[in-house]
């Protein structure tokens, strides 16, 4: 019975590193940028939803109304201000100012919010939850995993039915060509970035409510996201939830051995993926 | 007219004879510095070896990792496992943990050559995280918390304090003469031409028969061994060790990719001016504590946008001067008077 739970549980856990996965894929998926201040971004966005909840007095989960928009206007500012001129044919120039980016952010938020960790408090919703026989399923938990399949379900449908998708397949096939034809090749990956920094300020507000952040945990969660990423195979945007739920299942069911083995049994399930499958389970993309 | 090859040129002759001098009033420290400054000396060796490892890595063979914390803390783990549970005596343990670094980075080399680019940098990371994350399951040598150098393995290292110093300033300045050494021959040899080749143009480089994994594979395994040895010599320095500091992103490669940035990626000198200017601005602004490596962060980018060939990048386009010789010049024999 404990397996089913640890791997209801590591399922219900994968929404939540799907979340952190899809704005990485979104945006190398359209512009082929690693951003390497993912984490740090995710992490920044829990720190916005602390200040916004506590200062106004209103719920975490109401706070999304003012993060999500806030996140959204820096991804854009900062896309069109410094990341859309690191990009090109080499890979060191989007790494090395997204590893400065990473080390700024990080030490700012030390600087503002200290080295103490945080949560959100999200309240009653916290502790209760829905007895499927044996199994407990907390409300948060699964509230967490459908706003993340609808999420993703959105960003889905976004890509392939709506003209800003059509705008971003077009720049990430050829970005000269895209521009021949009346795309602003600038501003289309302005609004990926400000659209994946969206996805990100939910993922960060889930994260805080769900368990304690500081400053330093950023680098951590670029993992998840980008092992999540390329468990689910590249540019494949439902794979990123298929590769968080496998990264969930195999961290929750590590710790169901040793509780010191969490981490390391969703990066040996990773390692063993790139060994035998190095294009991930579902690969879309060259 | 006839045309003469040359590699040295009047540059690199000066450089050459100012660099022995330099070297020998850098070997006889210990009879000219304190203790501090040692230290301080000490740890510019360490970081300009890390340095000119990582951009051997990433300026020529393309290995863009941001995972050398993995070896680095490797290496301090190794030579704290060597001493403290076998026995071996420090001075002994650390080629063998050069040795132990390249041996274990064979197989990672096979498993993480898979991944592309960027894939292969985040790759790279978890590396480092999956060793930091065993690390602290080794119970023996302190778990989570780490644990300090014994004082007897410290006293069998050399008699006095005063000794142990000079020891560990000369083994960080060793290091450091062997790995810039070791990469000047390279760089200079059939393997180094095969990587500037890689550096300038992969593909290029393929068709004119360069075997790109082994080349890659090569580069990454005896960076690693080497990385390892830097980091015993770092935790010999430090005397205790934890896994989070053992395998910090953030020292051990944010800082490290930094300095060959500053200083000028895929060059020999970029490094060297890296550390300098690095250590500078650590020594004048590390009294703000956290602002120091935001501004740090700062100066990263805007080389990067503004000179993306680093500070030695911009001399080099004024002057054309090569301390290293490494490119081949050709002249004409009429301009053999103004070498």
């Amino acid at each position: 019975m404990d397996w089913i739970n640890a791997i209801v549980q590591g399922t219900l856990l994968g929404g939540l590193y799907a979340l952190f996965a899809a704005g990485l894929s979104l945006i190398f998926g359209v512009m082929r940028l690693v951003n390497i201040a993912h984490g740090d971004l995710i992490v920044l966005a829990a720190y916005l939803g602390l200040s916004v909840s506590t200062g106004l007095g209103i719920h975490p989960l109401m706070a999304l109304a003012l993060v999500v928009p806030i996140m959204a206007a820096i991804g854009y500012v900062l896309q069109r201000g410094i990341l859309n001129r690191t990009l090109g044919d080499d890979l060191l120039p989007p790494l090395l100012v997204t590893f400065g980016l990473s080390v700024i952010l990080q030490n700012a938020l030390l600087e503002i919010y200290s080295a103490d960790p945080q949560k959100l408090q999200a309240g009653a919703i916290e502790t209760a939850s829905l007895q499927l026989g044996p199994l407990a399923l907390g409300y948060l938990p699964l509230l967490m995993f459908v706003c993340s399949v609808a999420i993703i379900a959105g960003l889905q449908w976004m890509f392939y039915h709506t003209a800003l998708g059509r705008a971003f397949r077009a720049t990430s096939d050829r970005q000269d060509v895209a521009q021949l034809m009346g795309l602003n090749r600038a501003h289309v990956f302005g609004l990926a970035m400000a659209l994946a920094l969206a996805v990100t300020a939910v993922a960060g507000v889930f994260l805080g409510i769900r368990t304690s952040f500081d400053p330093s945990i950023g680098g951590g969660r670029l993992i998840f996201g980008f092992e999540a990423v390329i468990i689910g195979g590249l540019g494949n945007i439902w794979g990123t939830l298929a590769g968080g739920v496998v990264l969930g299942i195999s961290q929750s069911i590590g710790a169901e051995i040793n509780p010191g083995w969490q981490v390391l049994a969703g990066h040996v399930v990773f390692l063993a993926i790139i060994a035998l499958r190095p294009r991930g389970l579902f690969p879309r993309m060259d | 007219m006839t045309h003469a090859v040359t590699r040295s040129s009047r540059t690199s002759r000066i450089a050459a004879v100012v660099g022995v001098a330099l070297l020998l009033g850098l070997a006889a420290a210990p009879w000219w510095a304190g203790r501090a400054d040692m230290r301080l000396m000490g740890e510019i060796f360490l970081f300009l070896s890390l340095a000119t490892l990582w951009n051997l890595l990433a300026g020529y063979a393309g290995l863009v990792s941001v995972g050398q914390q993995a070896y680095v803390g490797l290496g301090g783990y190794s030579l704290f496992a060597l001493t403290i549970l076998a026995g071996v005596p420090a001075i002994w343990a650390i080629p063998l943990v050069g040795l132990l670094g390249a041996l274990v980075a064979v197989p990672v080399a096979v498993l993480i050559f898979r991944l592309r680019g960027a894939y292969f940098a985040i790759g790279t990371w978890v590396i480092a995280e999956v060793f930091r994350l065993t690390a602290a399951q080794v119970s023996v040598l302190g778990g989570g918390s780490g644990t300090s150098l014994p004082a007897d393995v410290v006293r069998d290292m050399a008699e006095g304090r005063d000794a142990r110093e000079a020891l560990a300033y000369w083994l960080a300045l060793g290091v450091a003469v062997l790995v810039l050494g070791l990469a000047f021959a390279i760089l200079r040899s059939r393997l180094g031409l095969a990587l500037t080749a890689l550096r300038d143009n992969e593909l290029a480089a393929r068709s004119l028969g360069i075997d790109i994994w082994r080349t890659k594979f090569i580069v990454y395994v005896a960076t690693a061994g080497l990385t390892a040895m830097i980091g015993a010599l770092i935790f010999i320095q430090k005397l205790r060790i934890s896994p989070d500091a053992a395998f910090s992103v953030n020292d051990w490669t944010a800082f490290v990719i930094f300095i060959v940035v500053i200083g000028g990626i895929g060059t020999l000198e970029g490094p060297i001016i890296g550390t300098l200017v690095f250590f500078a601005l650590r020594e004048i602004l590390a009294d703000l504590g956290t602002i120091y490596l935001i501004a740090l962060g700062v100066v990263a980018i805007v080389v990067m946008l503004r000179a993306p060939a680093g500070l030695w990048g911009l001399i080099r386009a004024r002057t054309g001067a090569e301390l290293f010789p490494i490119s081949h010049r050709v002249r004409g024999e009429t301009q053999q008077g103004d070498r």
